[in-house]
């Protein structure tokens, strides 16, 4: 079957260029985790929307520098102060080859909206009306700032492949998050590839898609297989054997065997995931006072955790959003001066420190256990012992949510990649209706940040909506409402004739599609 | 012997439920599955939705009831994470492991036989000091180092064998796709069936040692040596067969070990089996595999335990199993 699929594979390439058989490039790929689901609405994570890149196309892409790249929408307009129009790209067909329209875009949309995972991301959306075939609107019920943030997550699903009963009667458009679903085994894109072998947790194999509309890209892989490898040592071993072409992550550690290595490439750049720790005011009186939080601030010492710990594989900051998001502002400089924490601490009537329990991840974040003990014996310094409990990720959400430690890590990547979705989930004052404050640990309240946020989600004006956002993060950092430690680079590691660094972005989607190998 | 069988087999179901009601009563600890299934952006209120259909929300007690109703069915549950019956997902699984550590024992009993014999018979040869040194460093060193150790010399370094995986595979029967029928298959289990044979392997070199000294200080061999019998039928003819007695016990016991052991070896060399599988079960809270693999694990445990006292009977007839069983 493998053998077959891939001769009718090169088959159909030297039809569609004419020429007589030509050896076929296959990039062997290494993940840490294969996609869950082959559904693209089950789970929001970041292999459901790696995978998105590779077997759908959005309807518009960011680039490396975070700007728009229109794909399946060629061009959009805003109509009136709710309603934007998007013109698509005609001709794109998806896989099962029926003709990609406008009906597909409001099916995916309404699929979209009921699904767990992703109807908040669209609930400001109110409807998509279908103008004509290659012609639609995009309506949000109050004037909404991140409507194009948003269609990077609309990918149009083949809506005629997706209706119907399979033969045992289920519907084939149902979206199950536990169990077995057609969605979830089946799929029909308009993407560059098509998934022609699936196990799970073993390997995915994907071929071209003999039909791509873009004819422009210069993408020259005729085959992907994507390898789950879990173990940090043995996919950069697997990289360095040449069993595999790419791998991603690259451990710290590694980093710099990958870039040494004569026949590998190291790829790096900032992240956008924010790493911090929350201070919970309702467990310890003395967090309620701001002067103790910013003396927690200025005695962890961020810039050396990056150094030491992160072997420079972060980025220092002082701030939840990072460089290149509206609401970055990069007059707020990392804190550290152990003088003026103790001074603060004195200040506060807490010179000789008080005691408090903190907690952390061991498997969620890069050397999260690490950080949690710098950061502790840091906090000695200022006379605060801290009692350290690192847990695994799957036992430390459940505490996490019961808010059980004084201190706690929390890492955070902004689905909307947008500076307002750090504030609503991180610091915003907890509300259990609207949701805000979902991860606030902290117990962080102030109304003024809160109306800042609220303003700039209704704000279209850019140089506006950052004004808002840059005044919020000046509270947050003034309040010291968090600890923010830094963002966590992305890596990457090819062989050499890989051009993998032209097609990786900071929200770590690289996208297949283009690459290119010499 | 029927009744022996009969009774093993109580032994089992016994022993199964056991494992389920303790597996049952951890599963709260292991984490919230939920976390693992949604992203972190839902809101609390869906996930309790999500939570009441899947009945996670129940009284442990209907929650377990419910479990050994279906169980008495033949169905251990669904996957979170394969959406597949838990027991498939673990039979598909089950013989890329069993290879392993069919290929593992291949290697202990081939090697560990010569070499406990050897220096047995010659305990101060510098050879028998060089396999007794090696085996405390084999005993001592955790498999996953060895096994990174093996990948780096041979791997990266040579790069004569692969580093992960299991290549090339001939599907046989069923879920049961061979390693054994390509060069490449047999170049992908080596380097993982070396580093799992090396924790045991030292302790069988030194097993067999033991038992055969003490053998060859017995009357027979002395009597044996002095009517002038070839050494080497002495050795291996007399000598090992009354050592191999507690080997087998052992071996038994170890070769149950040793499934367990894979979770290490497997996970190191990315080799899709249920050891693997087991460790990422556990990461991502995915209950219903965790009771399931603990289940058939406790069901390998038992029948290989049992197969022991069967061997044990055909090596020593002394060994009466009706009177053990009674």
């Amino acid at each position: 079957m493998k053998q077959f699929l891939s001769f009718a594979a090169a088959g159909v390439v030297a039809v569609t260029f004419g020429f007589a058989a030509q050896a076929e490039t296959t990039v062997r790929v290494a993940y840490d985790a294969d996609p869950v689901s082959l559904d693209p609405h089950e789970q929001l994570s970041g292999g459901t929307l790696q995978l998105s890149h590779m077997v759908f196309d959005p309807l518009v892409r960011w680039t490396q520098d975070l700007q728009f790249e229109p794909r399946l929408a060629k061009s959009w307009e805003q109509i009136d102060p709710v309603t934007t129009r998007f013109h698509l790209r005609s001709g794109v067909t998806f896989h099962s080859g029926n003709a990609m329209t406008a009906n597909d875009v409001d099916w995916t949309f309404d699929r979209l909206k009921e699904s767990p995972d992703f109807k908040g991301i669209f609930a400001p959306f109110a409807d998509v009306k279908v103008i004509d075939d290659t012609t639609f609107d995009l309506i949000t019920t109050e004037p909404y700032p991140l409507v194009l943030h948003t269609a990077t997550y609309i990918f149009p699903m083949d809506s005629a492949f997706y209706s119907g009963t399979t033969t045992d009667g289920k519907d084939k458009a149902e979206l199950v998050k536990h169990g077995d679903s057609f969605a979830s085994r089946n799929v029909s894109g308009t993407g560059p590839y098509i998934v022609s072998e699936r196990e799970q947790g073993v390997k995915v194999v994907f071929d071209r898609f003999a039909n791509y509309w873009d004819a422009d890209s210069k993408g020259n892989v005729d085959k992907i297989v994507l390898t789950p490898i879990k173990e940090d040592p043995t996919r950069v071993a697997a990289l360095l054997a040449g069993d595999v072409d790419f791998i991603a992550p690259v451990p710290p550690t590694d980093l710099k065997r990958v870039e040494d290595d004569a026949k590998t490439n190291l790829i790096t750049m900032p992240g956008t995931r924010i790493i911090t720790f929350q201070m919970n005011q309702n467990r310890v009186e003395a967090f309620k006072d701001a002067r103790v939080r910013k003396a927690i601030d200025f005695a962890v010492n961020n810039d050396a955790i990056v150094k030491k710990i992160m072997r420079g594989f972060g980025t220092v900051g002082a701030q939840a959003s990072p460089a290149g998001y509206l609401g970055y502002d990069e007059a707020l400089a990392p804190r550290f001066d152990l003088e003026q924490a103790k001074a603060l601490m004195a200040e506060a009537g807490y010179a000789d420190g008080f005691s408090i329990t903190m907690m952390a991840p061991n498997n969620r974040y890069v050397n999260d256990d690490k950080i949690a003990q710098a950061v502790a014996s840091m906090l000695s310094k200022i006379n605060i012992k801290v009692d350290l409990q690192t847990l695994p990720k799957a036992q430390y959400w459940p505490k996490f949510d019961e808010r059980a430690a004084d201190m706690m890590m929390i890492g955070w990547h902004a689905d909307t990649e947008d500076s307002a979705n750090f504030h609503q989930f991180l610091s915003a004052c907890p509300d259990a209706t609207t949701g805000n404050g979902q991860y606030n640990s902290g117990a962080y309240c102030n109304a003024e940040a809160d109306k800042l946020m609220d303003a700039s989600n209704v704000e279209t004006d850019p140089a506006k909506r950052a004004d808002l956002l840059q005044k919020l993060e000046g509270i947050l950092y003034e309040d010291a409402a968090f600890v923010p430690l830094h963002w966590q680079n992305l890596a990457w590691g090819a062989r050499k004739g890989i051009h993998a660094e032209e097609i990786v972005n900071a929200l770590n989607f690289p996208y297949f599609g283009d690459l290119v190998v010499d | 012997m029927l009744a022996y069988l009969v009774k093993r087999l109580f032994q089992a179901i016994a022993v199964m439920f056991a494992i389920s009601l303790v597996s049952f009563a951890i599963q709260d600890n292991l984490g919230d599955p939920l976390r693992e299934l949604v992203g972190q952006s839902v809101s609390d209120e869906v996930r309790q939705q999500l939570r009441d259909e899947l009945g996670l929300n129940d009284s442990f007690l209907q929650q377990y009831l419910r479990f050994v109703g279906n169980a008495l069915q033949g169905d251990l549950g669904t996957s979170y994470f394969f959406k597949e019956p838990a027991l498939d997902v673990i039979l598909k699984k089950l013989p890329a492991t069993l290879e392993l550590v069919f290929g593992a024992t291949v290697i202990i009993i081939g090697l560990s036989v010569p070499l406990g014999v050897y220096t047995a018979i010659k305990p101060n040869s510098v050879a028998s000091r060089i396999i007794m040194g090696a085996s405390i460093i084999g005993i001592s060193v955790p498999v996953f180092l060895t096994a990174i150790l093996m990948i780096f010399v041979f791997s990266v370094e040579l790069r004569w064998l692969p580093s992960f995986g299991r290549g090339d595979i001939v599907p046989v029967w069923g879920y049961w796709s061979t390693n054994f029928a390509t060069a490449d298959g047999w170049t992908h289990i080596m380097l993982p069936s070396v580093a799992l044979a090396s924790i045991m392997l030292p302790l069988f070199v030194r097993l067999i040692r033991a038992e055969m000294m003490e053998t060859l200080q017995s009357e027979y061999v002395k009597y044996a040596k002095a009517k002038g019998i070839h050494p080497g039928r002495i050795y291996f003819v007399h000598a090992l067969k009354n050592t191999l007695l507690p080997v087998i016990t052992v071996g038994g016991v170890q070769i149950g070990t040793m499934v367990a052991y894979t979770i290490l070896t497997e996970t190191v060399f990315q080799w899709p089996g249920m050891g693997f599988m087991f460790l990422e079960a556990v990461n991502r809270v995915d209950t219903p595999l965790i009771v399931a693999y603990l289940i058939v694990v406790g069901f390998i445990f038992v029948v290989t335990n049992t197969i022991v006292d069967l061997i044990y009977g055909l090596v020593n007839p002394t060994v009466n199993l009706a009177r053990m069983g009674a």
